[in-house]
C-alpha cells in the first residue's frame, strides 16, 4: 500500500497509526454485524418494546392514547376469555408434542429400501407442504355436520352426529389434530435426515452384541438422533404456541370463543373487526411472549451448554 | 394555402386552449367504497348520470374488499384521505364521528329537505343533533319460509309467537327445524336476539339495551330470553348451528328440511339460486310477543360520508345531495335489490321488496340498524358470542347475562 511512502515522509506517524488501525480487530466483527443487527434492533427489538409500551395504554388505533398503567392486565387477569385461551394454548403445547413421536415411528417405518419409497416419503411429506389454510378448510369439511366424512362415520356408529367444531368440549382437539397432520410429516422429514447421519458400524457392533427392537432403538438409534430431536421439539413447541391459522380458519375461535388460543385472542382485540383495542391486544402478547421466553431461554441454555461441550 | 395553414394553426391553438381551460376546471372527487360487484355497476351508473349532470367533475371510485375495507378506512381516513367514503349508520359510525373524522354534513340535510324526504334514516344519521352522512339504501329483516314445509307439517302461517311455537312442535313431529340459522359468523344470531328483544320489550328498551343504558341483568332482558327459550330448548333451531355458515342454513331452507329462517333480504338471492320461486318461498314479519307494543323493525343502512380530510368538500356535498334524490335512490335500489330511503322513490316489483317496504313504512316502533350497527363493536363482539351461547347451551343464560353486564360496565364508561 502507499504505507512505506507515508512512513518515509512523516516518520513520527509510523508509531501512532490511526484509531481504524489500532482497533481493527476490535472494530470489524461489529461491522459486519451492523447490518444484522441494524434489522434485528428495527424488527425484533423496538417491536416488542412498543407493544410493551403500548400495552400500559388505552388506544383504538385511531384517536388518542390514554395512559393506563397496569389497567389492561389487571383486567386481563380477570377475563374468563383470557383463561379459556390460556388453558387452550396448554392444551395445544401438550398434544402437539404427540407429533415429535409419531414424526418418529413414521420416519423409523419410512427408513427402509423398497421400491419406490421415494414416493412414499414423498407423500407422507405432502401435509407439509400444503398450506394451513388449506389444511383447516380440509378438516372443517371432514368435521362438517350433515356431510362431513368424520361427522357421518360417526352417526354410522353411534347413531348420533358429532359437530366437532360447534361443540365446545372438542373444538379445540379437532383443531389439533387438524395441526398435527401436517406436523408430523415435519417432524417425520426431520428424523429421517438423521437417520442417514446414523452411523452403521455402530448398529452392526449393537446386533454382535444382541441388540434387537426395542433395545436397539432406545440405546442405539436415538441417542444419535438427539439433534433432530431437538429441533423436532423447538419447531413444535413454537408451533403450537403461534397456532392462530388453524383457529382462524376453522372456528374463529368458536363456539362462544371457547377454541381461542392467546395468538387469536390478541389479534381479535387489537386488529379484528369488532376489536381495535389496540392496548388490550398488546398486554396479551407481553403474556403470549413471556410463555415464549421460557421456552426459548430454555433451548438457548442447552445449545449454549452444547456448544461448550458440557 | 398559407392562409389555411395559418388558420389551422390558429384552431389548433384555440383547441389547445380550450382543452388546458377544461383540464383547469375538472375538479376530481375522489370516493373510496366496498361494493359488491353488482351494486358496483349501479352505483357506477349513477356516478356517469352524476359527471354528465356536473362535467366539471370527474368522480374516481376505488373499489375495496367488502371485508378488507373494514380495516382498511381506518387507515385511509388518517393518512390518505378521499373525499367521499362509504359506511354504515348509528353506532358504527360513532367512532369515527367522535374521533372527528367524519365531516359534520347537516347543511346537505337542511338545504335539501332530506330531513322530510330521508326521515325514516333521520334518527340513525344523527349524533349529538347533527347529521354526518347521506344514506342510500336498507333493507328489511323478516322471517323468510319455506311454503311447502309449512304444507308438510300441515300448519298455517302464524301471527302471534304463540302459534308459532305451537306450529314448531308440530315441525319437529314432522322432522323439520322449525327455524335454522348458521352462527358459525355470529351475527345471524344476533338478527334473532334483536327481534326477541324488539317483540318482548319495544324499541326503545332495545336502543337503551344497545346504547348501554340498561344492565343486561335487567328483568326485561331476562324476558326476552325466557321468550327465547322456548325456542331453543325444546330443540326447535337447528342443531349445530355453530358450525354452520348462514348460506349453509340457507341451503336447510331451501331443502325443506327448515321451515323459517330469520334473514335479512339479501339471502332472498340465496334462496332463488337455490331454486326456490315466489311460489315457494314466503316471508313474514316477526310475530308478536308482548301485545300492544309499538312495531319496531330491524333495517340496516347503508351511507356514505365525507371524511374530515378531504380536499373536494364542496363538490362531495353536492355527490351527496345527488344520492338522496328521489330518482336516484329509485335506480340505484332496482339495481340492488334493495329498498330506497326516500320516501318519493319507487320500489321494485319484487314481492319480498314490496313486503318490506310495506312494513318498513308502516313500523311505528322505529327502525333499529342491526345489533352489531346498534351496540358498539366491542359490545357486539361479546354480546354475540353470548347469543351463540345461548342457543347451545341455554341453561348458562345467567351466567352469560353477568358475562356481558361486565362487559357492558367496562366498554360503556
Amino acid at each position: 500500500m502507499t504505507g512505506s511512502a507515508t512512513t518515509a515522509i512523516a516518520g513520527t506517524r509510523t508509531q501512532r497509526p490511526g484509531i481504524w488501525k489500532r482497533n481493527q480487530r476490535a472494530l470489524a466483527p461489529w461491522l459486519f454485524l451492523a447490518p444484522g443487527i441494524a434489522m434485528f434492533a428495527l424488527y425484533v427489538i423496538y417491536p416488542i418494546v412498543a407493544s410493551m409500551w403500548l400495552s400500559f395504554y388505552d388506544w383504538d388505533g385511531l384517536g388518542a392514547k390514554t395512559w393506563l398503567g397496569l389497567e389492561n392486565y389487571v383486567e386481563l387477569f380477570d377475563d374468563d376469555a383470557f383463561y379459556t385461551s390460556l388453558y387452550n394454548n396448554i392444551i395445544w403445547l401438550v398434544l402437539y408434542m404427540l407429533a415429535v413421536p409419531a414424526g418418529l415411528f413414521v420416519a423409523l417405518f419410512l427408513n427402509q429400501t423398497v421400491t419406490g419409497i421415494r414416493i412414499y416419503k414423498s407423500l407422507f411429506f405432502f401435509p407439509f407442504v400444503i398450506s394451513q389454510v388449506v389444511v383447516g378448510l380440509i378438516f372443517s369439511w371432514f368435521y362438517a355436520p350433515n356431510f362431513g366424512l368424520f361427522y357421518n362415520l360417526i352417526e354410522w356408529l353411534t347413531g348420533t352426529g358429532v359437530a366437532v367444531l360447534a361443540d365446545d368440549r372438542y373444538v379445540t382437539y379437532g383443531i389439533i389434530a387438524a395441526g398435527l397432520w401436517p406436523q408430523i410429516a415435519y417432524c417425520m422429514i426431520l428424523y429421517l435426515t438423521g437417520l442417514n447421519n446414523v452411523a452403521p458400524d455402530q448398529i452392526e457392533a449393537a446386533r454382535l452384541d444382541g441388540a434387537k427392537g426395542w433395545k436397539m432403538l432406545w440405546h442405539i438409534i436415538l441417542p444419535q438422533l438427539r439433534p433432530a430431536t431437538f429441533i423436532a421439539v423447538v419447531v413444535t413447541v413454537i408451533g403450537a404456541l403461534r397456532s392462530f391459522d388453524l383457529v382462524s380458519i376453522m372456528t374463529d375461535g368458536g363456539p362462544y370463543g371457547s377454541s381461542r388460543v392467546l395468538s387469536f385472542y390478541m389479534f381479535e382485540q387489537a386488529l379484528s373487526e369488532y376489536g381495535f383495542r389496540m392496548g388490550y391486544g398488546a398486554a396479551i402478547a407481553v403474556i403470549l411472549f413471556a410463555i415464549m421466553m421460557v421456552f426459548i431461554s430454555g433451548f438457548i441454555w442447552k445449545m449454549v451448554r452444547d456448544e461448550r461441550g458440557l | 394555402m398559407k392562409l389555411s395553414r395559418k388558420s389551422v394553426l390558429l384552431g389548433t391553438a384555440a383547441f389547445a386552449l380550450m382543452a388546458t381551460q377544461a383540464m383547469a376546471e375538472q375538479r376530481t372527487l375522489k370516493y373510496y367504497a366496498d361494493f359488491d360487484p353488482a351494486p358496483l355497476a349501479a352505483f357506477e351508473a349513477a356516478i356517469a348520470e352524476f359527471e354528465a349532470a356536473n362535467p366539471d367533475i370527474d368522480v374516481v371510485l376505488q373499489n375495496f374488499d367488502h371485508e378488507g375495507y373494514k380495516t382498511a378506512i381506518r387507515n385511509f381516513l388518517s393518512a390518505d384521505s378521499p373525499d367521499l367514503a362509504n359506511w354504515y349508520a348509528g353506532n358504527r359510525m360513532a367512532p369515527f364521528v367522535n374521533s372527528g373524522q367524519f365531516m359534520d354534513v347537516s347543511d346537505v340535510w337542511t338545504d335539501n329537505n332530506l330531513g322530510e324526504t330521508l326521515a325514516s334514516a333521520k334518527g340513525s344519521m344523527t349524533i349529538d343533533g347533527k347529521q354526518w352522512g347521506v344514506p342510500y339504501t336498507y333493507y328489511q329483516w323478516g322471517i323468510y319460509y319455506n311454503k311447502d314445509a309449512y304444507k308438510q307439517a300441515g300448519v298455517e302461517v302464524p301471527t302471534t309467537w304463540a302459534q308459532f311455537i305451537d306450529n314448531c312442535a308440530k315441525f319437529k313431529a314432522a322432522g323439520i327445524d322449525c327455524v335454522t340459522t348458521g352462527t358459525k359468523a355470529l351475527w345471524p344470531g344476533a338478527g334473532i336476539f334483536d327481534y326477541m328483544n324488539l317483540r318482548t320489550n319495544g324499541y326503545d328498551f332495545h336502543m337503551d339495551l344497545t346504547a348501554g343504558k340498561v344492565a343486561w341483568t335487567d328483568d326485561k332482558v331476562k324476558n326476552t330470553f325466557a321468550e327465547w327459550a322456548k325456542l331453543v330448548e325444546p330443540g326447535y333451531v337447528t342443531a349445530n348451528h355453530a358450525a354452520l355458515d348462514w348460506q349453509d342454513a340457507a341451503s336447510l331452507l331451501i331443502q325443506g328440511k327448515a321451515a323459517n329462517y330469520v334473514m335479512g333480504n339479501f339471502a332472498v338471492a340465496v334462496f332463488k339460486d337455490g331454486g326456490m320461486t315466489n311460489d315457494t318461498l314466503g316471508f313474514m314479519q316477526f310475530p308478536e310477543i308482548t301485545p300492544g307494543l309499538a312495531r319496531g323493525e330491524e333495517a340496516p343502512t347503508d351511507t356514505i360520508h365525507i371524511p374530515s380530510g378531504a380536499k373536494n368538500v364542496d363538490d362531495a356535498k353536492k355527490f351527496l345531495a345527488f344520492i338522496a334524490t328521489a330518482d336516484v335512490q329509485t335506480k340505484l335500489n332496482e339495481a340492488l335489490g334493495q329498498l330506497p330511503i326516500n320516501n318519493q322513490s319507487k320500489v321494485g316489483d319484487d314481492p319480498f321488496l314490496q313486503a318490506g317496504f310495506k312494513m318498513l313504512s308502516t313500523a311505528d316502533g322505529g327502525i333499529a340498524q342491526f345489533f352489531d350497527r346498534d351496540a358498539p363493536a366491542e359490545m357486539a363482539k361479546v354480546g354475540m358470542e353470548g347469543f351463540q351461547e345461548f342457543m347451545v347451551k341455554p341453561e348458562n343464560v345467567d351466567k352469560i347475562l353477568e358475562r356481558l353486564e361486565k362487559a357492558r360496565q367496562r366498554i360503556y364508561k
